[in-house]
């Protein structure tokens, strides 16, 4: 297969051939027999990577099946997925890290890496078996009980220890539970001014601050899930300048919305962790430019309708964003001159998969590298509609927003597996 | 005014004294012979109660009644709070028999303004309190009382002096009366313990202050919120006692207060830890005029609401002269 006129990030303009899932060429004026696409100038990237993805299945299928959010996926031009632990049955044992994984693999539209429960059940009082799920056939390295903290320290000191062994790496979702008993929004002026419970800074800071300094203590490797305020950023940034091993992640949510929008008590604001204000915003973007933060990641959370169709006590945490990431990460951090594509690719591809050890996903565009890729329009404005999109629910906080850049094609293994706005249906294995 | 009542922002400064205007003509109507108005005959108002409050039911339920309302009382008490019948149901339920207006009181905040704005219910609605966050019938009538007891800001309150004094944090009652008593032009002392303080309160244009003393000779108001208990578990406090010492209205503090002041409470009172029984049952407690003048203020907002009218049309339905005889 030719893929003609693919625009690079460095801007030149290429012919690609790729063979048996790998990029074997690249050059100008490539001409094989078989299928040829032209890529009419439109930008080529490696397939974005996800590290934190709920993906719902098993156990919550009326939200999203590994199949749905495969599609959604590679629709909004991610080649891999990283399937958070909080199903039910929890992924925390050898068996349901694999039936993930087969899952995935029989959608067949992109890589689903299995996270691991750190504990039991998500318990957060006794380890999960770390070591069987990452000898597994899914080989699990990253292992969260993301959606709960593991709040223990002596636990979380024990989980960032044993995974040393094979370099696994501990995510954790930074919320101290005390601290956001009953938490419904951001604490400040506007959860004083609406009467809800405040989740403040400090309760994700305050871990955040420990487990670096766990981190430091046991020379492992810790990761930080979904950053969200100033002081979080100011805390990774300290730590990495001491040479600790901490890598964060921030949603495409936290980069655009505030927590203004929680005045009209519509659930679909309503996340974990909370929408922050225009200052965390700023800090947010200015640590994924410089690097503190090392990655985007979606939290992709699905619900059913009737999770948020309520009063926002009841409703559920979460906001879906596989479909609209990279175009509210352009939004956010392109059209505001904070990055520039190369710098995306790398948080949004390349720093991801390397975290994970991911070594078929986030390659360069090079000769030799797996065909996993994204084909971009980047002049191009999109209308988010929550009723167009492959995913099975419908709660994204996007809808009727504007949105920067297209995905016009995503290729995973050297298999195209969407094309303008379709998923098509490769059978999987 | 717009078709609900959600929030005190909903009413412009204006519109707010229009409804304490109204109170005030119903409440002399209400002294004359006629004691209900046929204003909203063949009308229905729902009563949606998702939370116990006897005082604040039988109160719209009368306003309704006086206005010739019927009345249905829906108490669907932890209904959806455990799953049983969503919100979204029990609205399209009212929707279908037919409801005009709907009261709701909900433990969720914001529970009135996802009635309002869902779609689910074509309905008024009048939010009767909202978890922690508003109960804007209580600050209209906390107004109208005010005026009662202070003519010189009849039409307006700048100069006027109130103090609201207990758990800022998780009353309903102190955002609307602070939102009210703002609007129309008081200045506003907030009094609590810091652990009973919104973070943010800086933002609200309030004094705060944690000296009870120090305030108390100062104010033409003192208001007393009702303090549950519980907080002490959750270490909002040490002890009751604690509390009721340094901010409890005991008849030491009611002695400090300038003679032409008043004593407000939203009701139910704990004696003896916010208020003490002298200082509920003094001259200067205007806490029964309160329960009286909530009736009054919650016909005039189902009679602005429902019956469109402004107060000329009032005179339609029962002439001011034939009261003024009185």
């Amino acid at each position: 297969m030719i893929l003609k006129n693919a625009r690079l990030v460095d801007g030149s303009v290429v012919d690609l051939r790729i063979e048996n899932g790998v990029i074997a060429e690249i050059g100008t004026a490539l001409v094989k027999a078989g299928t040829l696409i032209d890529l009419e100038k439109n930008l080529l990237i490696p397939g974005l990577v996800d590290l934190h993805t709920h993906l719902r299945e098993p156990g919550r299928e009326d939200s999203e099946t590994v199949a749905t959010a495969s599609a959604a996926a590679v629709t909004g031009g991610y080649t891999a997925l990283s399937a958070m632990a909080n199903t039910f049955p929890v992924a925390d044992t050898a068996g349901v890290v694999e039936q993930v994984f087969r899952l995935g693999q029989e959608a067949g539209l992109c890589d689903v890496f299995p996270i691991g429960a750190v504990t039991q059940g998500l318990n957060g009082i006794a380890l999960a078996e770390l070591g069987a799920m990452a000898n597994s056939i899914a080989r699990v390295r990253m292992f969260s009980d993301d959606g709960k903290c593991v709040a223990d320290p002596l636990l979380m000191r024990r989980a960032l220890e044993y995974v040393k062994s094979f370099n696994g790496i501990i995510a954790q979702h930074a919320q101290d539970p005390r601290l956001t008993v009953n938490a419904q929004m951001n604490e400040g002026i506007v959860s004083g001014k609406l009467g809800l419970t405040g989740w403040p800074a400090v309760a994700e800071e305050a871990i955040i601050a420990r487990d670096i300094l766990l981190a430091e203590h046991v020379g492992s490797r810790l990761h930080i899930c979904h950053l969200t305020t100033a002081g979080g950023v100011e805390l990774v940034r300290a730590a990495k300048a001491r040479g600790i091993k901490v890598t964060a992640e921030v949603t495409p949510h936290h980069l655009l919305l505030t927590d203004e929008l929680v005045v009209g008590y519509d659930p679909v604001y309503k996340v974990n962790p909370p929408l922050r204000t225009a200052q965390d915003v700023e800090a947010l973007r200015t640590g994924l430019a410089d690097g503190t933060i090392d990655i985007v990641a979606t939290d992709h959370a699905p619900h059913p309708t009737e999770d948020k169709d309520c009063e926002w006590q009841v409703a559920a945490f979460g906001m879906l964003g596989l479909e609209t990431a990279l175009s509210v990460v352009v939004s956010a951090m392109i059209d505001t001159k904070m990055m520039d594509w190369a710098k995306l690719v790398d948080r949004m591809s390349i720093a991801p998969a390397k975290i994970a050890g991911y070594s078929a996903q986030g390659q360069r565009i090079a000769v030799g590298s797996a065909a996993n890729l994204a084909v971009i329009d980047t002049s191009a404005v999109w209308q988010v509609d929550r009723n167009r999109l492959a995913s099975k629910s419908r709660n994204t906080p996007f809808h009727q927003m504007n949105l920067s850049a297209v995905v016009k094609r995503t290729f995973f293994n050297g298999l195209q597996v969407f094309n303008d706005g379709e998923v098509l249906n490769r059978g999987g294995k | 005014m717009d078709r609900h009542l959600l929030s005190i922002n909903d009413l412009t400064r204006a519109e707010a004294f229009g409804i304490l205007n109204t109170a005030h003509e119903l409440a002399i109507i209400s002294d004359g012979t006629l004691k209900k108005l046929p204003t909203l005959r063949g009308r229905t108002v729902v009563n949606l109660f998702f939370e116990d409050s006897t005082r604040t039911r039988i109160s719209f339920e009368s306003a309704a009644k006086r206005l010739s309302a019927d009345v249905i009382n829906f108490s669907a008490k932890g209904s959806s709070v455990s799953k049983g019948e969503s919100l979204k149901d029990t609205a399209q339920t009212l929707q279908a028999m037919g409801a005009d207006a709907v009261i709701i009181r909900h433990g969720a905040s914001g529970a009135a303004q996802r009635l309002a704005d869902s779609g689910w219910i074509q309905a008024s609605v009048i939010n009767a309190g909202d978890g922690t966050h508003e109960h804007p019938t209580q600050a209209l009538l906390d107004a109208y009382t005010i005026r009662n007891s202070f003519p010189e800001y009849t039409d307006s309150f700048e100069g006027l002096r109130v103090a609201i004094v207990g758990d800022i944090l998780h009353s309903r009652v102190a955002r609307s009366n602070v939102l009210l008593l703002k609007k129309l032009g008081a200045q506003v002392t907030l009094l609590a313990p810091p652990t009973l303080l919104p973070v943010g309160v800086d933002s609200w244009g309030v004094e705060t202050s944690y000296q009870f003393d120090e305030v108390i000779p100062k104010v033409d108001v003192v208001m007393m919120l009702r303090v549950q208990s519980e907080r002490m578990l959750d270490s909002f406090f040490p002890s009751e006692r604690e509390y009721s010492r340094s901010f409890g209205l005991d008849s030491r503090r009611l002695d400090l207060l300038p003679p032409r002041s008043i004593v407000m409470h939203p009701g139910p009172m704990n004696r003896g830890l916010e208020i003490s029984a002298e200082s509920a049952d003094s001259h200067k407690s205007v806490v029964l005029a309160q329960v009286a003048n909530g009736v009054l203020i919650r016909m005039a907002v189902l009679y602005q609401l429902l019956g469109g009218q402004t107060l000329g049309d009032i005179s339609s339905v029962q002439p001011i002269t034939q009261v003024a005889n009185k």
